[in-house]
């Protein structure tokens, strides 16, 4: 019979598990073989029963419970994997804030920096650069007596190179102030005087160059000293030294 | 015609499941989930390990001593798991492996005689003109048809119960018992005839 070639594949044929080809040509053989047809019918009704007899048995709630708790132990590590996302968020979102207050500061800074640089500017660009004009520290001191809060001492030039121009009363972020102008070798420097607690200037260790120009600055009896000016990083260093020395008692 | 027609449905339900290129909704919607967390993907094949766990250990204690071990073991090595790859092929490889060195799988795997790699279908060929008997098989018999199951030797048992409770395809059947795919075929087909002509005794019986 024409049946022998296809008994052996009838079962990977109910499983699935014949090439499409072959499920065709079963498929034809089966229409025309009653036999086979019949033989393939048992087998299907075996598989069935099989598949009910063979589901039988279901775990107990208790039980699956207890394994799911079991292995769902883990969870503990997720939470505090939650905690240390939280700690880590809570760290950048601090540092954050911390640099974004640094660049805040930084910009009052530059700010600051470049409206003395105005001043500066404006002071050597008009045609009255100072309103005490004397050369004489004695002239130009007391005559900012009662202008501004606060007083300062001036230093003797006689053995340097630089010399006084003259004084103006100056306004930086709404603090009164004294500009004082000094010249050497042509280069004009002004000299910043503000209280200290008024302006949010901070020190600097080393002369700094701010739009091309070199500055520098310290504290001293409460004063925040500025000296400003194009001149040569060591001029400015000089001429530093100098007012220190001057503001000394 | 009405049998050709009933195979046929048969046979095509069963390709559904299992050929996903040409019925991909079907196979999407059958397939597990090859990734997630060990719990998302391990949880959903509990009752069927248990059944599973139960068929080989034979009694409840030993089952879920069986299973929760498997468990355990999966969970530690879940690490290992390759992702793509058939999960849950790799739970009852696990499952069946804690089993067989388990003191009555020992036993069980010892009292077997097999002799693989012979030709299968020759015995099955012997038993298939009395198949007919199987179609005997009905609600009444369940118990029958159970208790015949039951005595199977071990690695007829199992694969039976792959194949048809399961309904894992041959490939996944020999990822989870580690064999050729062309032992899982031939003991398939060893296993169907040992398992008629147990039930073909125990009808003669009744």
């Amino acid at each position: 019979m024409a049946c022998e070639p296809w008994q052996s594949q009838l079962d990977a044929y109910l499983d699935g598990e014949l090439t499409a080809e072959h499920m065709r040509a079963l498929d034809a053989h089966l229409r025309t073989c009653p036999a086979c047809t019949a033989d393939v019918l048992a087998r299907v009704q075996l598989k069935r029963a099989i598949k009910t007899a063979g589901t039988r048995f279901t775990p107990s709630p208790e039980f699956r419970s207890k394994i799911h708790k079991r292995i769902a132990a883990k969870r503990p590590r997720m939470w505090s994997f939650g905690w240390a996302t939280a700690a880590g968020l809570v760290v950048l979102l601090l540092a954050g804030w911390l640099m974004t207050s640094v660049e805040k500061q930084n910009l009052r800074q530059q700010h600051l920096y470049s409206e003395l640089a105005d001043l500066h500017v404006t002071t050597l660009a008009s045609a009255n650069p100072v309103d005490v004009v004397s050369s004489d520290r004695h002239t130009v001191k007391p005559w900012f007596q009662g202008k501004i809060p606060f007083t300062f001492n001036l230093p003797e030039l006689q053995n340097s190179d630089f010399s006084l121009l003259g004084g103006r009363i100056t306004y930086l972020g709404q603090a009164p102030g004294a500009e004082l102008i000094y010249q050497i070798r042509k280069h004009q420097i002004s000299v910043f005087l503000f209280p200290e607690d008024l302006v949010g200037l901070s020190t600097r260790s080393n002369i700094t160059k701010e739009r091309s120009f070199n500055v520098e600055t310290w504290t001293q009896d409460g004063l925040r000293y500025v000296v400003f000016g194009d001149a040569a990083p060591e001029d400015l260093r000089n001429l530093a030294t100098l007012l220190k020395a001057a503001a000394r008692p | 015609m009405i049998c050709a027609r009933t195979a046929e449905n048969y046979r095509q339900n069963k390709w559904n499941k299992i050929a996903p290129g040409r019925f991909t909704l079907v196979s999407v919607s059958a397939a597990p989930p090859q990734s997630g967390t060990f719990e998302e993907l391990a949880m959903p094949l509990f009752g069927q390990l248990y059944n599973f766990a139960h068929w080989l250990a034979q009694n409840r204690e030993e089952a879920e001593d069986l299973v929760q071990e498997t468990y355990v073991k999966a969970l530690k090595g879940f690490g290992t798991f390759q992702p793509g790859t058939n999960f849950r092929a790799w739970m009852y490889r696990i499952l069946r492996n804690t089993f067989l060195t388990s003191r009555s799988g020992k036993k069980a795997a010892q009292t077997i005689p097999l002799d693989e790699g012979e030709d299968g279908q020759a015995a099955a060929a012997t038993t298939d003109s009395q198949t007919p008997e199987a179609i005997l098989i009905d609600r009444n018999h369940q118990d029958l048809l159970q208790t015949a199951l039951e005595e199977l030797p071990l690695p007829f048992r199992e694969v039976l119960l792959l194949c048809e409770v399961e309904e894992m395809s041959y490939q996944e059947i020999a990822d989870s018992i580690a064999v050729p795919i062309g032992t899982v075929m031939s003991r398939l087909s060893r296993a169907r005839a040992a398992l008629r002509v147990s039930l073909q005794q125990k009808l003669r019986g009744t």
